[in-house]
């Protein structure tokens, strides 16, 4: 790999429109990944997340739009797009039939990949699978399918992995298994990764795009995003001392937006700027002053506050239009 | 192309492991061995077994009618069922491949199936003399490769149409009966008469083939037929992209 590939978008995407007959899956959507990234794709289930996944893959063609993929185009070259992806569907495709060596076998043939019998001990290994090798998938639980399906994905060492909702119907200990493989896949390759779990994008992706009805509505880093879209982040303070000496003392603080009383004496809800964490400094200023500092606690909105507000933003803005119209 | 034998094989080995492809050539084996069986009996009892080796194909014939469409009704359409199409379809496999591949290992499995039919007219063949009709036994073999062929074929079109396989079963067919009655339309004379027998399924075997002649035009009806069938199957699976 060049040094160059790092900086070209591994995906990008353009205007990409689906219709299903009069109905809008999904509408002039942007964005870009490139290598090594994982970027998150979280929307409420039906918001087009999966259309785009199977745009992307080559699976469906879009209405409009354009989508490229490790740059080759997924209409006109989708058969060079589709050696490059590794894909990971929502409903895991298996055949239960198989054995998990003989799934991975017939895969990797049709997508020539060398030394199979090698390689297939390689992904077994990395998604911590070797000793089912020869078990009939049709009796591994649901974890372990998810895991046959992620070995699938990974088998061709494809450069982009897309991954629909990887963690859906697990039990916690899986999810935190497959979220840890995930995370050791996206240190080299682009990963897309659809969730309506708001803590999995958190824990996992390195960028969000937020997707409502099939427009995306927000994109930025889950931290970024949980702050600006805030506004601002908060933390409660609890001094024993009087309320307004404590508002003159920590109004001067660098990074601290603005300072307000709280309910209590002593109380006050001090703003900071976007991104930026005052509460040490708070702390050291209360204590030098000779203060008995009590509590200080970050308000720190949630990405689920975020997502609700984002999504009910648009239907209120879209409820508003038809209005006007 | 590599792919083709690659899904093919695949189709081929699954029907090798599959419980209903074996219940299907128990009832094959059992039926023929039955009609074998019966006509030896009373060809030794008045002495006389007739030479003639195509005793089991035009009971074969109609058995392939039903059997065939069981063969095919999961082809494609258990991979929209279980959700493996979404796998197959994204993998770096053409359309054209993976219907062509679909046929092809079917195809592969009831050519197994017709081999081992075989084994009746050699059978014949050692207790008679002087022995069989082998031109008319292999040119009723081609013909009936070439027709199953296409009844294969019209199977994976109408798989590819179904979500559901048994459904797949019950249109298949429904098609093949209706190509297999049509030709009782072409009784008359006239244009309508004329079409109707050379639509007709059967009328190409048993006028031709089984009789141990060999037609040009009925070989291209049937691969004619096959090529459609399959074409279609290819435009369906390119259809459901969109759908």
């Amino acid at each position: 790999m060049t040094g160059s590939s790092h900086r070209r978008p591994m995906i990008q995407v353009e205007g990409l429109t689906k219709h299903y007959g009069q109905r809008v899956a999904i509408q002039g959507l942007d964005f870009h990944a490139s290598a090594g990234e994982i970027l998150g794709f979280l929307g409420p289930n039906g918001a087009g997340k999966t259309t785009t996944m199977r745009i992307l893959t080559g699976y469906l063609p879009p209405s409009s739009g354009t989508a490229r993929l490790a740059g080759f185009d997924v209409v006109e070259e989708s058969l060079e797009v589709r050696r490059r992806v590794g894909y990971l569907p929502e409903t895991v495709p298996l055949y239960p039939e198989l054995s998990v060596t003989e799934y991975l076998a017939y895969m990797g043939t049709l997508r020539r990949v060398g030394e199979l019998e090698k390689r297939i001990r390689e992904v077994l290994e990395q998604v911590r699978l070797t000793d089912r090798a020869e078990s009939f998938i049709g009796n591994l639980s649901k974890g372990l399918r998810q895991r046959v399906g992620l070995a699938q994905a990974l088998l061709h060492r494809p450069p982009i992995l897309i991954l629909d909702e990887p963690t859906i119907g697990l039990d916690p200990a899986q999810i935190i298994e497959v979220r840890k493989i995930i995370q050791e896949l996206g240190q080299e390759r682009t990963v897309l990764l659809s969730t309506h779990i708001l803590t999995e994008a958190q824990q996992v992706c390195h960028r969000v795009l937020i997707i409502n009805q099939g427009v995306i509505v927000a994109e930025d880093s889950p931290a970024n995003l949980q702050a600006q879209l805030a506004g601002a982040e908060r933390v409660r303070v609890q001094v024993r001392a009087e309320t307004a000496e404590v508002v003159a003392l920590l109004r001067s603080l660098p990074g601290v937006a603005g300072v307000a009383a709280g309910r209590q004496e002593g109380e006050v809800l001090v703003s900071s700027a976007p991104g930026q964490d005052v509460r040490p400094a708070l702390a050291r200023r209360i204590v030098e002053a000779g203060m008995d500092l009590q509590q200080l606690a970050a308000e720190g909105i949630s990405l689920e506050e975020v997502f609700l507000q984002l999504t009910h933003d648009e239907v209120d803005s879209r409820g508003e239009g038809d209005e006007h119209a | 192309m590599r792919n083709i034998w690659v899904i093919a094989s695949r189709e081929l080995r699954h029907y090798f492991i599959s419980p209903i492809a074996y219940a299907l050539a128990t009832m094959l084996f059992l039926i023929l061995g039955g009609i074998f069986f019966i006509n030896i009996y009373f060809g030794l009892q008045s002495g006389q077994i007739s030479p003639d080796g195509r005793l089991v194909i035009g009971p074969m014939v109609t058995i392939l009618l039903f059997v065939t469409p069981a063969l095919t009704m999961r082809l494609v359409a258990d991979e929209y069922r279980m959700g493996t199409m979404e796998l197959l379809l994204t993998a770096p496999v053409r359309d054209s491949e993976l219907i062509l591949g679909k046929w092809l290992g079917s195809f592969g499995f009831v050519a197994c199936l017709l081999l081992v039919t075989l084994v009746y007219p050699l059978i014949l063949h050692r207790m008679t003399s002087p022995g069989v009709d082998q031109g008319a036994l292999i040119t009723s073999y081609a013909g009936l490769l070439l027709m199953v062929a296409a009844m294969l074929a019209i199977g994976v079109l109408v798989s590819a149409l179904f979500k559901n396989p048994l459904a797949a079963f019950f249109i298949t067919l429904g098609v093949l009966l209706l190509l297999w009655i049509v030709g009782g339309l072409g009784g008359g004379t006239g244009l309508g008469s004329d079409i109707a027998r050379h639509l007709s399924f059967v009328d190409h075997f048993y006028n031709n083939f089984y009789r141990g002649i060999l037609h040009l035009t009925d070989a291209v009806y049937y691969l004619g037929m096959t090529a459609i069938a399959l074409f279609l199957g290819i435009q369906v699976i390119q259809a459901r992209r969109w759908s």
